[in-house]
């Protein structure tokens, strides 16, 4: 295959990798954050302490998150049918990949805000403050530089999702590495697909990375800053896939 | 027990019976044993004692973020216990009451991902107020702890003490009549606790604020409170104002206040602690007690402090002879007004002395 055949596939499935991992990453932190908040907040000791609650969510949560991606994605069929009409494509593709985002997204808020110091919350407490003036002042912005490394490591982790999702007609670089490369021994356009997926979730990582540190700075007292996590966030995804 | 209540002064914080019992695992750790707190208006209270005697629980359930077991707590003539309700979570009317109490925290508790200023406005915000009279009342406090030039600084860039100018110039944000102090000097060096200390003394005279204060050093005590209380097991075991306490005799905390040291120099001596307040101070009786009884005196300690503002001086003197051999020259010094301690008494006689 010449560039001129190749470069066409890939910019589509570039973009098609991003719409899907776009879409459902918003979907996921919409979805997730509340739920991980909830985590926290209904635990033992908690502010909306709830034992009942916080088991059941959890237990959806850990089941959800432990599901391997691929059969999630067969098992939510029926429902991917009813919500966008199709099981194939780049809209189909969300909803399996948000779902699946939901519950890891979820765990990862709640160790982030688990990390806000209680004395915080107390703080608010003693100004008089309520639950909500609580998560909205004190756990969410304190917990932000968290709170975007882990939007990052998901941004990644549904990379990794999207391109199983691709093997089963939702496009992107997942569907051209498997057609091409597995199906049709095109090495070239494989390796290529590598790197431009190597290079996408560098950017991603660095901007999150740039994003959560710049935020930390002014927490911390020098530029005592975490360090750029590339190799740990993308061994994290080969994990998490 | 001694209630510290002389009739000038309102009661700010009252607690009666306060008891506060945590379970965990089937056990039960009593914090709070039926404690009876009277802060009066406008005074520096501190509630002194060992990590573990209550204190924290008991600023805590000041202004109810720890629930009493049993026990009401009633801060400026508004019974708090009434407002909580029965569910874990405070109401509105508890969140209102609170809004009017002040508080700050051993390790200030600012949100790092705020400025100064942003940290001084937060209980601004949860009261509602505009952004105009929000920065304004902020800037205004930050003045009146000496940190104008950080308002744009995050928590991060400050000094212990800075930080802790913060969080009092925040606890101060809802003009509360009352401030709690929860070891808002612990975390600090001597010096830094000398002008957070001072900072307090002076907010209390400006402003008629009315401080309690828990702390398990006694130079906080002995530097800004009017009148101090000893926790031990979630009891108070003392209480009263300075000169109270130091007129007390066999108080504990007024010889922790104010400790002289010295030891009888043989068994056959009468060891005497003499406390001069005020006038007593002036007169020579030592030197009279001498002459008169014709006996030696040695003196194996003194010492002159400031004790809440007061002039203090105490004395250790040693008589020759036993106890019943001095009841005659005892007695003069008490006659003079002075407050004697004997150190070594002798059991019975002291049932009879009292």
């Amino acid at each position: 295959m010449t560039w001129s055949e190749m470069q066409p596939l890939l910019e589509q499935a570039c973009w098609d990798t991003l719409y899907m991992v776009g879409w459902s990453t918003l979907i996921a932190v919409v979805g997730g954050l509340p739920l991980g908040v909830l985590l926290v907040l209904t635990d033992r000791g908690g502010l909306l302490q709830n034992v009942l609650a916080n088991k059941v969510i959890g237990q959806i949560v850990n089941v959800a998150r432990s599901m391997p991606f691929i059969i999630l994605m067969v098992a939510l069929m029926s429902f991917t049918r009813w919500v966008t009409g199709t099981t194939i494509g780049r809209e189909a593709a969300i909803v399996p990949l948000a779902i699946g985002a939901i519950p890891f997204f979820a765990r990862l808020v709640e160790t982030a805000v688990r990390e806000v110091d209680g004395g915080l919350v107390e703080a608010v407490q003693s100004m008089g403050g309520n639950t909500w003036t609580v998560v909205r002042k004190v756990l969410v912005p304190e917990s932000l530089p968290s709170l975007i490394a882990s939007t990052t490591t998901t941004i990644v982790a549904l990379i990794g999702y999207s391109a199983m999702a691709g093997t089963v007609g939702a496009g992107g670089l997942g569907d051209i590495a498997i057609r091409y490369g597995y199906q049709r021994f095109e090495t070239e356009l494989m390796w290529l697909t590598v790197a431009v997926l190597a290079v996408v979730i560098s950017l991603i990582q660095f901007a999150g990375d740039y994003a959560a540190r710049s935020l930390h700075r002014r927490g911390g007292r020098s530029g005592a800053a975490p360090k750029l996590r590339l190799l740990k966030a993308s061994t994290a995804t080969s994990k998490s896939a | 027990m001694r209630r510290a209540l002389d009739s000038d002064g309102n009661p700010v914080i009252t607690t009666s019976g306060l008891t506060k019992v945590y379970r965990s695992r089937g056990r039960e750790v009593t914090a709070l044993d039926g404690v009876d707190l009277h802060v009066r208006e406008g005074e520096v209270y501190g509630v002194i004692g060992q990590s573990g005697a209550g204190k924290s629980s008991l600023i805590r359930c000041v202004n109810l973020l720890e629930r009493p077991t049993a026990g009401t707590v009633t801060v400026a003539g508004q019974d708090l216990t009434a407002l909580a309700g029965r569910g874990p979570r405070a109401g509105k009317e508890l969140r209102q009451a609170r809004s009017r109490i002040g508080m700050v925290f051993q390790h200030f508790n600012l949100l790092s991902s705020r400025t100064v200023q942003d940290n001084v406005e937060l209980p601004l915000e949860i009261l509602g107020k505009s952004g105009k009279e929000r920065s304004r009342k902020a800037l205004e406090l930050l003045d009146l702890v000496g940190l104008s030039d950080k308002a744009k600084a995050y928590p991060a860039q400050l000094s212990g003490g800075q930080k802790q100018r913060v969080g009092i110039a925040r606890a101060l944000a809802g003009d509360p009549k009352v401030l709690l102090s929860d070891e808002a000097t612990s975390a600090l060096d001597p010096e830094t606790t000398r002008s957070i200390l001072q900072l307090l003394r002076d907010l209390n005279r400006q402003l008629g604020l009315t401080v309690l204060l828990i702390t398990h050093e006694m130079d906080v005590v002995k530097s800004i409170c009017d009148s101090a209380a000893l926790m031990e097991q979630g009891r108070i075991v003392e209480s009263g104002t300075v000169s109270e306490l130091l007129a007390t005799p066999g108080s504990e905390l007024a010889a922790a206040l104010f400790p002289v040291d010295g030891e009888a120099t043989g068994d056959d001596r009468t060891v005497v602690d003499v406390t001069f307040q005020g006038e007593a101070a002036t007169q020579p009786v030592i030197s009279q007690l001498s002459r008169t009884y014709n006996i030696d005196i040695s003196i194996l300690g003194a010492a002159i402090d400031t004790v809440g503002g007061l002039q203090v001086g105490r004395m250790r003197i040693e008589l020759p002879g036993r106890y019943e051999d001095n009841v005659v020259p005892i007695g003069f010094l008490r006659e003079q007004g002075l407050q004697i301690d004997v150190v070594n008494e002798p059991l019975l006689v002291k049932e009879g002395a009292k």
